[in-house]
């Protein structure tokens, strides 16, 4: 895979660029050479995290959406072992921007169920740009239900820019594809984990994301409409999406302060896309971990514990009671 | 009751009436059907449910006037009436949130989107929820999932079904994810009233898109359709650019669903009361009540 740069990672691309010709030019007999390959070394290290540490809302979007971002089959390769894919909704078609499939995370089995992108342009329209139509969501309530059934947790990738807008989407009924999946995940009687991973764009990443314990990658978004389409919408002009990234506030410190998600997983230094094993890593330990608290509860009380989650999502004030 | 009905929210009711597309006023009493273009009789049309009496074009109803139609005479009563948005997330475009729920408050005289209250339809107990176009195009922001949760959590505690009219264009981008959520929030609270086996009657009315769509109002055990009502989950202007090509004639309207499947009905808002009573005398006839 060739790294692909983003604009504010350039001055990181730049310094890196120039340590390799330095690297490829040292036999290892000039010291010079040596302690300036050093020096760059730790230039690298430190601009990087000086570029990171200052993220807008809009990098940080960019970076959900990077083209080297791991998707959820690196996860699966990475952290799980024996999967095996399940395919189609047994009524219509086999929706590829969403897979299912069985596997096992440190010996527990499990189900695991998320939205895949494409890596090239022939991926790309494989997948539909990750964007599912109406038959993907169904596929992936057929699949929870056996889930519940055969008593397997479930544990859910959010990465998508949205439901596919379509005409044959619309046809199949997109709307109540994603309601129903919203309905039925509320009281499925296995633990659910959700973790958005990259993208989470509205209804069409919801309609994976109810559960019991929502974690989220560092750079990763999760928002009720893409920043471009919010801002087309309310100023009329796709350009002004950095400003509508701001204000709706869709990144992970956001949603943890708001209540919409639980944890943050920490990413390597750089982002995912540097490090994809490390990244997987580093959501693995927290998948094993989170997976390990839910198994002890009883069903009803995991329920209790889900619907008071979102039941307690919004805020808003109650005349008589003031803030809620 | 009566101050639901009273002189001054009927005054403000014709205010946001007033700029409803579809409807004019020439000469105060006279107003010219979106459909058809005839000039007709105000009080007509109302007679009439906001209907045309000349070619069936379905106006938009205002919301007390919906409930009024709908609910046995004297049987509704609101709850729920304090909840109220706010600006959480300091959202501002070409205008500050605040203030556009500040207008949208002074326009219809509510505080937000939803009305939610018990009644009876036919002589059946219900909870009843409707939503207000007029309120930032009905969209879904906190308050409105909060009271469509409650008007849910209301119907499971009284033991009855849940009637929502839906008119709205989607979540309320103003309020983040948080809007986003409510789909997830209304969407469990109907798991749980069906769960215990109580009913849930959706009626769509124009427009009914977007997040709003793709939750609570898609869950009706019976999904019922106004004539000619837009209902869809992307926009067709999204859809148009995406696949770049023209959406066909009569696309995501009412009889578009009922032709594919998702829709149980449309009916004509002059039957609605009989289609309602019907309904819920049947889904309520094992449940003892
Ligand atoms: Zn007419």
């Amino acid at each position: 895979m060739i790294l692909q740069y983003l604009d504010f990672e350039r001055p990181i691309a730049d310094l890196e660029n120039k340590l390799e010709q330095l690297r490829r030019g040292d036999d290892g007999t000039d010291k010079t050479v040596r302690d300036e390959i050093s020096k760059l070394e730790k230039k690298i290290v430190k601009v990087r995290k000086d570029v990171f540490a200052n993220l807008t809302r809009w990098q940080m979007t960019q970076l959900a959406r990077h083209p080297n971002r791991p998707y959820m089959l690196d996860y699966i390769n990475f952290c799980f072992k024996n999967f095996i894919e399940i395919h189609g909704d047994r009524a219509f078609h086999d929706d590829a921007p969403i897979v299912c499939g069985f596997a096992e995370l440190e010996g527990e089995r499990v189900v695991v169920i998320g939205h895949q992108k494409g890596r090239n342009t022939k991926e790309k329209i494989a997948r539909n740009f990750g964007m599912p139509n109406p038959e993907g969501y169904r596929k992936a309530l057929r699949v929870m239900k056996l889930a519940e059934k055969f008593h397997l947790p479930i544990i859910t990738f959010i990465d998508t820019p949205g439901a596919f807008p379509g005409i044959g989407a619309e046809e199949r009924g997109q709307s109540e594809a994603i309601a129903r999946n919203l309905l039925e995940m509320s009281h499925l009687k296995t633990p659910i984990i959700v973790a958005v991973v990259g993208e989470g764009g509205s209804g069409g990443a919801l309609a994976l994301g109810v559960g019991d314990e929502i974690l989220m990658m560092q750079y990763s978004i999760y928002s009720v409409i893409s920043p471009e389409g919010c801002a087309s919408i309310l100023w009329r002009d796709p350009a002004k999406a950095e400003i509508a990234a701001e204000m709706m506030k869709i990144t992970s410190p956001d949603l943890l302060k708001f209540g919409v998600i639980d944890r943050i997983i920490p990413e390597p230094e750089g982002g995912a896309h540097r490090d994809h094993k490390e990244a997987a890593e580093s959501l693995k330990k927290e998948l094993v971990q989170t997976l390990a608290s839910l198994l002890p509860l009883p069903i009803p009380q995991l329920l209790d514990r889900r619907y008071a989650k979102f039941r307690a999502m919004g805020q808003f004030k109650k005349k008589a009671g003031g803030a809620a | 009751m009566g101050f639901l009905f009273g002189k001054k929210k009927k005054v403000q009711q014709e205010e946001g009436e007033k700029q409803r597309p579809g409807i004019r006023f020439p000469e105060g009493i006279w107003i010219k059907c979106a459909s058809c273009l005839e000039i007709i009789y105000k009080p007509e049309v109302e007679r009439n449910l906001n209907v045309c009496p000349k070619c069936n074009y379905h106006f938009r109803v205002p919301v007390m006037e919906r409930i009024r139609s709908v609910s046995d005479e004297g049987t509704f009563a609101e709850f729920g009436d304090d909840y109220e948005s706010i600006d959480m997330l300091g959202f501002s475009d070409s205008k500050k949130y605040s203030d556009r729920l500040k207008d949208a408050r002074k326009k219809t005289g509510r505080k937000d989107a939803t009305v939610i209250g018990t009644a009876e339809v036919g002589g059946v107990p219900v909870v009843l929820a409707v939503m207000d176009f007029e309120f930032l195009g009905g969209s879904m922001g906190s308050v409105v999932g909060e009271k469509i949760a409650l008007a849910a959590e209301k119907a499971l505690e009284i033991g009855c079904p849940l009637i929502v009219f839906s008119a709205s264009g989607g979540a309320r981008m103003q309020e983040g994810t948080l809007s986003l959520m409510q789909m997830a929030k209304s969407s469990a609270a109907l798991a749980r009233l069906g769960d215990a086996g109580h009913a849930f009657i959706s009626v769509l009315t124009d427009p009914t898109t977007g997040g709003v769509a793709a939750s609570f109002s898609m869950l009706g055990d019976i999904i019922i359709a106004e004539p000619g009502a837009l209902i869809g989950f992307a926009g067709p202007r999204v859809i148009e650019q995406t696949i770049k090509q023209k959406l066909p004639e009569g696309f995501q309207r009412a009889e578009f669903l009922l032709e594919h499947g998702m829709v149980d009905m449309i009916v004509e808002r002059t039957r609605l009361n009989a289609v309602l009573a019907l309904l819920l005398k049947t889904l309520t006839a094992h449940t003892g009540k």
